[in-house]
């Protein structure tokens, strides 16, 4: 957790205003460390967390959350993190055997015109399945889904479209019904003024998704080139639909990404530079 | 006689011991392949050592300057991509390198090939310089003969930068891992024979007429290599009953024609997601098992940058190699001593938030016969005669008609 970027977004894992679609893009970066900060938040703001993690192992997570103060082992036992390792689960599908049983949910990696249905099911049962309270069990607070991230999937074959469904369907059930949180990370690779062709899928996911989305951190890379010290810029945009209308604020900060945890400032006022 | 064995294993294992850092960070058994410091079970495995950043275990590319840009040296369970030059020398020759540090190393090998012979890189492979005695010396300054060094390094004009560093354009880091081969040799057979090495043929298990070949090629190699890896014990749920080694994989030209893609024949290939579909479930089957991977690419065929922006976030580690040879630029004096540019696209950071990225962003590379170096690019000193030296006729013009100017004035 990050606590600059929680004074940033007026945020603290005591109080979480809930039904927000925070989406995390980036555009010839690497956002992911913010995916990270999420992670750690909404573990500790006792929140039950759906991490579906499409890229990295299981490992890789737990070591980070570990220097960010907060066990993914220990969550995972106590029943707080429902975790599905996209890579260890496709596997099982990509080469198929006799033997195997497999999960359901990364069956789109078979027919991937088919869409993710399977994936949405998977999510639907875990975010459900955590209003019951069972004996014992303890009481967490609503549910919130993340997706690390969710351009891969069109890697693997699957449509933009069919992306853009699975995410509204998870906004209505998450966030909506259930009234949690979903916080999503989608990469970019192109320019933005460039029109090519081959991009249609992912520019289209992205338009898609910020539409959606009730606040969005943009990554970027900085407009003058390569510094050590700078990392990139982050453009923080909300949308405010409830009150006066709809009403958007966006602000733009300069980070630093370091080992354990990262640094906001305002433009032109790194330590590097001051 | 024990003396000699521990001398033998203690060289095996990771080269920095000297530096107070007892044989700690070792390889404990877990689910994937990344490694945090833990007091379980410990096993070394020769030719890796542990990262001195985040604990990862790492093995050398072959390629010494190559190891420094990647931190340290390639992380167990990643892909390294390699992105071609135009006509292949450069990036199959560090192919060659990986694969023959992992002969030296006693790593098992496998290779993959979609129409050559795998047997044809491996015959080509350098020989290693074993006794070696050549460590590279940082850049020296020429020095006069006869005059003793005290006075040489004591400035007496600029003075203030005397206290700084000199400059090192080379990439080194201080402590040795990896070996140096000699490239106008090869590596002789009795070493080669000796490390066990998996061959993969694309025509052996796809027929390249059949109309299942153009999807089927990639997931036959996925299926083949997780067959090795599990037959010969790579997988990390294995039992820890016997010794365990890495499996370098070698896979040469992929995303070519050959390997049944359209992705380099068309601007918009019909089945953009088969070289990706395989890249995803090449890093599920990395990370779950001791093994490390080098996959060259032609990407100079594929028109689609968003293609090959998916690709290389699909794997790790990812350099680019533009050679000089055959463009303009192999005459241009400012890039007379090297062989080509080296870029950088892409150093993951695994188990930590930040990755390390690179000082300098512009590198080149030069393929000298012991070595492959890789070093800041620097432009040469501009000696030629014809800058700033006015001459005197036209200095004299300047001033005024006089009668010697007038050989540059025709009025």
């Amino acid at each position: 957790m990050f606590t600059e970027l929680n004074s940033i977004l007026s945020s603290s894992p005591d109080s979480v205003t809930p039904g927000e679609f925070i989406l995390v893009s980036d555009r010839q970066s690497d956002a992911s460390f913010l995916i990270h900060h999420f992670l750690s938040f909404y573990l500790r703001s006792r929140c039950k967390v759906i991490f579906l993690g499409l890229v990295q192992s299981f490992r890789h997570y737990s070591a980070v959350s570990q220097r960010l103060g907060v066990s993914l082992t220990q969550a995972k036992e106590k029943g707080q993190l429902v975790f599905m390792e996209g890579l260890k689960e496709s596997l099982s599908v990509l080469i198929p055997q006799a033997d195997n049983t497999e999960s359901q949910a990364m069956n789109f990696l078979r027919d991937p015109p088919v869409g993710l249905r399977s994936l949405y099911e998977f999510v639907r049962s875990c975010a459900v399945g955590s209003g019951r309270a069972e004996d014992g069990a303890e009481e967490w607070g609503p549910p919130v889904l993340l997706v690390d991230d969710v351009s891969v999937l069109l890697s693997l074959g699957v449509d933009a479209g069919a992306v853009l469904d699975f995410s509204h369907y998870c906004r209505a059930a998450v966030c909506s019904q259930m009234k949690g949180n979903m916080v999503m990370l989608v990469r970019c690779n192109g320019e933005e003024e460039e029109e090519e062709d081959g991009e249609e899928g992912a520019e289209a996911l992205l338009k898609g998704l910020t539409h959606q989305c009730s606040l969005n951190l943009h990554v970027q890379g900085l407009p003058t080139g390569y510094c050590k010290d700078i990392h990139g810029q982050v453009e923080v945009c909300w949308k405010r639909r409830q009150g006066d209308g709809p009403h958007t604020q966006r602000n733009l900060f300069q980070y630093k990404v370091h080992d354990k945890g990262a640094s906001f400032f305002p433009r032109g006022t790194s330590s590097a530079v001051l | 006689m024990c003396n000699n064995i521990d001398v033998i294993i203690s060289n095996m294992a990771a080269p920095v011991s000297g530096m107070g850092e007892a044989p700690a960070e070792r390889l404990p058994i877990n689910s994937t392949s990344f490694q945090k410091k833990t007091r379980s079970k410990l096993v070394s495995i020769p030719g890796t050592r542990p990262s001195v950043q985040n604990g990862q275990l790492l093995v050398s590319t072959g390629v010494t300057s190559l190891d420094y840009l990647l931190g340290g040296g390639l992380a167990v369970g990643t892909v390294l991509l390699i992105e071609e030059d135009r006509y292949d020398s450069y990036s199959r020759m560090i192919l060659k390198y990986f694969l023959a540090e992992g002969v030296v190393c006693r790593h098992e090998l496998f290779v993959a090939t979609a129409q050559d012979n795998p047997d044809d890189i491996l015959q080509e492979l350098p020989a290693p310089i074993l006794d070696d005695v050549a460590v590279p010396k940082a850049v020296e300054q020429p020095r006069l003969t006869g005059e003793p060094q005290d006075s040489l390094d004591a400035m007496k004009i600029a003075w203030r930068y005397q206290h700084l560093p000199k400059v090192q354009s080379a990439l080194a880091s201080s402590s040795r891992f990896g070996h140096y081969y000699d490239v106008s040799k090869t590596m002789e057979a009795e070493i080669r024979q000796a490390a066990k090495c998996h061959r993969f043929c694309l025509p052996d298990h796809v027929t390249p007429s059949s109309t299942a070949h153009r999807l089927e090629s990639y997931s036959a190699l996925l299926k083949s290599l997780q067959e090795v890896i599990h037959r010969e014990g790579f997988d990390l749920a294995a039992p820890m009953s016997k010794s365990r080694n890495i499996l370098r994989v070698g896979l040469h030209s992929l995303g070519s024609a050959l390997w049944g893609d359209d992705l380099c024949c068309h601007d918009k290939p019909r089945h953009r997601h088969a070289l990706t579909t395989f890249l995803y479930g090449l890093r599920a089957l990395l990370r779950s098992s001791l093994s490390v991977a080098v996959v060259t690419l032609p990407s100079h065929l594929i028109q689609d940058r968003a293609l090959m922006g998916s690709i290389t976030r699909l794997c790790d580690n990812a350099i680019a190699l533009e050679s000089f040879k055959g463009s303009e630029r192999e005459t241009n004096p400012l890039y007379k001593d090297y062989h080509g540019l080296l870029y950088v696209r892409q150093v993951p950071h695994l188990n930590c938030l930040a990755s390390q990225l690179p000082d300098h962003k512009d590198l080149a590379f030069k393929l000298k016969r012991k070595q492959f170096s890789i070093e800041r690019l620097h432009l040469p000193p501009d000696l030629s005669e014809t800058v700033s030296r006015v001459s005197r006729g036209e200095l004299a013009s300047a001033c005024g008609p006089s009668a010697s100017g007038t050989k540059n004035l025709d009025f």
